[in-house]
């Protein structure tokens, strides 16, 4: 049979058909030279044993599926959210091209970024003539108002100085000597991508404040860290400072840049902190910082300044949003308006109605630091039990932070926590101490199909499902886009469940 | 096309090179033409270094090796040797179908990577590879070989993979294990990558399996599919043809393929490439050491698919001859079905292409196939004797541009205002910002497959579906001057 011209069919349905699952067949028994099928099941089941998983805990040198990027990606994110500012990463070229791959996957959205690329020869004589051409190339075709420069690893190991070789391009005039050629060193094999985002953000603020006496003025700044739902939260915390009638300036903002109209229009540089605003951000009064596990030298670098320092953890839920409202409100001096109040009772209305479904469920949980601990925090208020916390680019401050989160509520002590594990260990926690959910990036789908956890996305990247990043997950609004988030999964698996005609739909309920 | 496209190409091209410093100017004045009827090429240079601080929409040799050649092979571990990154971006992102239990029998779609830290540089990276194979073995029993791709750092710090490959390899019983130099940093290019990973399976495989398929009972019907990945499915999409013509696939490199396809490939009779690009080199290798010929084919669209089936049985006896005539009847009516209702709502449409390997010229055909007009070409990583194979298949006045910059690819497209872009995930949102109907040529963007008879009557669906789609009327506010 080949195709219906009324009715095309493509992977999803075309290799089911007989003739390909035959195809697959003799391919398989005559040509693959595969082991046998019940040897392939004997060792799928054992995978799933705890005998598995103790083998797979004793790993010390190979990882399976982290759950962790590196750093100029992180660098690259800091960046792009300053006003026309070009990323421009010294190195070899391929690792750009992933990254704005990477991004775009994610944001379905432009990305931008240069490179500076650099073979061969330049890892022999180092990239200086890289750096020298590559700027000027940058400043004339792309015309930034900034170039934000970080490092691939290539650089890093044959030691490339950045600051030196910026002075250089400026004396031989790749760009003019008063433009804006903030840098960070990047090396990937040391942190990951939150770590990356913390250097360039603190190589950026150093740019601007380096120089200047400091004359504290009322304003505060804010710093989200690396965040797969920037687009959504900046906005949201835009909003929320317009009604708390806060003087807030976010550092870093890129959530124009990644959110820009289908209008015939391509705009390379969108939004952004202006660079004037950059600069003043020195008076700030304070800094709120988002994630303070994402933004831990920026943090001592901006208190070294003299600024208050507010470090939050992902403000997902009732108490931490509370916590952020009363800092605006603390710093501001203006009182915080019943609105938002309404706002904070809506959602605990919400959890309210929805908490029995939620209510004993248990959590597996990773992704990025803070935002783990933000979704935990919040699963806690929900009466839900967090049973695997893992962060593969967590640390042991951040294991011993989460832990006291845990051991706060009751319904945190049957939790253990995993710093730098991977996602091939979650594998053999969610066989060996099976959970009802698992809430993860989109490569949380193979542990999904593997185990049969549903999965919840959240975090980043995600790849296979659209838009969710334009929707806050911060604040009171972010929080109910994540109740209502975890709620649909949760219906959807009691439906999945009961469905079945004569033997299980008495369960099938239309009110739930 | 008209003397005024010629020269209005040109002048496009100036126009752009004017915004250059000098320098740069001087370099992509080189990579820009215009196709003129007749020239044995295209009129570009290529294969060369990208400039600095462009915006090159190339990868690097690590991507060639392990995103293309390597990473497809299935029963294979492939580690991604160095720091976390290289293995993270490329993981599963390419729609290399295959059919395996994942972690168990099959590992395509995972991410091995020894994730260096700041002491593996320092110190040096063999000892923990060293270990790291002892824990692939010991929670990956079922896996039938090895391969180490190097990134940077590996070929800047000085590490012995290949003591470490020879070592363990004697330690598990000979088993396979290949180190690939593929470090990012080398050449200009993934090309380099596909070079120095068909190397590895020349030296790491091929030396290795001499003698040991004596008992493979081989037929003169033997073919191997090379130069395929199966993204989406395609190298299924073009097996069945080739089975159906009565030939037999021994193997199929690299897309679902396993090692035991790759050991048995030199006992075919006729090796048929798909993408020349990344592959050629094993096929040249194969004819001379082993004396296997090999053909180019091109399976996009019925014409293309016609010549090359064609093309193929001209290998073979009458028995193949026949089944290859067989074959172009039995879907003459489909592909005929299929056009029919789509050259319609797709002809003279225009259309600019931007992508790597073969499909710059190769899926050239298809939509002409569907009256469609290619204006504009060009190759990410494509070398001389790429553009010279372009001839066949571009006409007069064509817009070629060679490694093209973001910023030269936008304003082409921006002048040129094609009916469709088909290029890769990093142009797709630009110009579909500035309404202009996109397609991913390298993935398909997430459909296919798009090789084959079964493959045509999808890509001419999605062409209309992205072409013909109601929200590009949308753009534009009504109250908007």
């Amino acid at each position: 049979m080949s195709q219906d011209t009324e009715n095309i069919i493509d992977h999803v349905k075309l290799f089911r058909q007989p003739e390909y699952t035959s195809l697959f067949e003799n391919k398989k028994r005559n040509f693959e030279g595969g082991h046998a099928d019940e040897k392939v099941a004997e060792i799928g089941e054992w995978t799933k044993t705890w005998e598995y998983r103790e083998k797979n805990f004793a790993r010390q040198a190979l990882t399976v599926n982290p759950a962790k990027a590196c750093q100029p990606l992180g660098a690259i994110f800091a960046a792009v959210g300053f006003e026309s500012t070009m990323p421009f990463v010294h190195g070899s070229q391929g690792c750009v091209a992933y990254f704005r791959s990477h991004f775009s996957r994610h944001f379905k959205e432009p990305s931008s970024a240069v490179s500076s690329s650099m073979t061969e020869d330049a890892a022999v004589f180092g990239g200086l003539n890289n750096m020298v051409d590559g700027l000027a190339n940058t400043y004339n075709l792309y015309q930034p108002k900034m170039i934000a420069v970080s490092t691939t690893c290539m650089a890093e190991v044959i030691g490339d100085d950045l600051d030196s070789f910026i002075k250089n391009a400026k004396a031989k005039g790749s760009v003019p000597e008063e433009f804006s050629v903030p840098f960070a060193h990047t090396p990937s094999f040391v942190g990951s991508h939150i770590t990356g985002y913390d250097n360039m953000m603190k190589g950026i603020l150093t740019h601007f404040w380096e120089g200047p006496a400091r004359e504290e003025n009322g304003k505060i700044n804010l710093i989200g860290g690396f965040d797969g739902y920037s687009v959504g939260n900046l906005r949201e915390i835009k909003r929320v400072a317009g009604l708390m009638d806060a003087d807030v300036t976010l550092l870093g903002d890129n959530s124009d840049v990644w959110d820009t109209p289908t209008d015939g229009e391509f705009r390379m540089y969108d939004g952004g902190t202006p660079l004037e605003a950059a600069k003043a951000a020195l008076n700030a009064k304070a800094t709120i910082l988002m994630q303070q596990f994402g933004t831990e030298k920026t943090t001592a670098y901006i208190a070294d300044k003299g600024q208050e320092t507010v470090v939050l953890n992902y403000p997902v839920g009732v108490a931490a949003t509370d916590k952020l409202v009363m800092a605006f409100s603390r710093l501001s001096g203006k009182a915080i308006p019943t609105e938002l109040e309404k706002e904070r009772g809506r959602l605990v209305d919400a959890m309210a109605d929805s908490q029995a479904h939620i209510h004993g469920k248990r959590f597996a949980l990773y992704g990025d630091p803070d935002m783990v601990y933000g979704l935990a925090a919040f699963l806690l208020e929900l009466g839900a039990e967090p049973a695997h916390i893992l962060a593969t680019n967590g640390n042991k401050a951040w294991a011993a932070k989460v832990q006291e989160l845990l051991d706060s509520s009751p319904y945190g002590k049957d939790c253990q926590v995993y710093a730098g594990k991977d996602l091939w260990h979650m594998r053999s926690l969610l066989f060996t101490e099976p959970v009802d959910f698992l809430i993860g990036n989109t490569y949380g789908k193979y542990l999904e199909r593997d185990t049969g956890t549903p999965l919840i996305r959240m975090g980043f990247p995600i790849f296979d499902r659209h838009h969710h990043h334009r929707s806050p997950t911060w604040g009171y609004q972010g929080s109910l886009n994540v109740l209502v988030k975890i709620l649909d999964k949760i219906f959807d698996e009691m439906d999945k469940d009961t469905n079945i005609p004569g033997k299980s739909d008495y369960s099938y309920d239309i009110i739930r | 096309m008209s003397l005024d496209t010629k020269a209005s190409n040109k002048e496009l091209i100036d126009e752009v090179l004017s915004v250059y410093p000098e320098k740069g100017a001087k370099k992509r004045a080189k990579h820009l033409n215009v196709y003129e009827e007749g020239k044995p090429d295209c009129g570009v240079k290529s294969n060369i270094k990208s400039l600095p601080g462009v915006m090159t929409i190339r990868g690097c040799a690590y991507a060639g090796s392990k995103g293309v050649v390597w990473g497809p092979i299935k029963d294979m571990i492939h580690i991604s040797h160095g720091p976390v990154g290289c293995g993270q971006y490329s993981w599963a992102s390419r729609r290399n179908y295959f059919i395996g239990i994942t972690g168990v029998n099959a590992y395509g779609t995972m991410q091995f990577t020894s994730d260096f830290q700041e002491k593996d540089i320092v110190f040096g990276g063999d000892k923990k590879l060293d270990k790291l194979i002892d824990e692939v073995e010991d929670l990956f029993p079922l896996n039938k070989g090895i391969s180490i791709q190097s990134e940077c750092p590996i070929g800047l710090i000085g590490d012995d993979i290949e003591a470490i490959a020879r070592k363990k390899s004697k330690q598990y019983e000979d088993k396979t294990i290949v180190p690939v130099r593929c470090e990012g940093f080398r050449g200009v290019s993934q090309s380099l990558g596909h070079h120095i990973a068909n190397d590895s399976i020349r030296d790491w495989v091929f030396d290795k399996v001499e003698g040991k398929f004596k008992a493979f009972e081989g037929t003169p019907y033997d073919v191997a599919i090379i130069g395929d990945y199966n993204i989406g499915g395609d190298a299924w999409s073009s097996r069945i043809l080739l089975e159906e013509m009565g030939l037999r696939v021994i193997a199929q490199w690299s897309g679902d393929g396993t090692l035991a396809e790759l050991e048995k490939t030199p006992k075919a009779k006729l090796n048929v490439l798909h993408c020349y690009r990344s592959m050629n080199y094993i096929s040249r290798y194969m004819e001379e050491k082993y004396g296997v010929p090999w053909v180019e084919y091109n399976f996009f669209g019925p014409t293309k698919i016609e010549a090359s089936l064609r093309e193929i049985a001209s290998h073979f006896d009458d028995t193949i001859k026949e089944g290859a005539e067989r074959v172009i009847a039995k879907y003459r009516a489909m592909a005929d079905t299929v056009i029919a209702k789509y050259k319609s709502r797709l002809e003279g449409k225009k259309v600019m292409l931007y992508v790597g390997g073969l499909r710059p010229r190769h899926v050239v055909g298809a939509y002409e196939d569907l009256g469609m007009e290619i204006v504009g070409t060009g190759y990410e990583f494509g070398h001389n004797d790429d553009y010279q194979r372009t001839t066949h298949y571009v006409k007069d006045g064509t817009l070629i541009y060679d490694d093209v910059t973001s910023f030269e690819l936008e304003k082409f497209v921006e002048k040129v205002r094609p009916d469709l872009v088909g290029s890769g995930i990093k142009e797709k949102y630009v110009f579909q910002k500035m309404g202009v109907p996109f397609r991913q040529m390298h993935s398909w963007d997430y459909s296919g497959p798009y090789h084959g008879y079964d493959g045509f009557a999808i890509f001419a669906r999605d062409m209309d579906m992205a072409i013909n789609s109601p929200v590009w009327g949308l753009t534009r506010a009504p109250w908007a001057k």
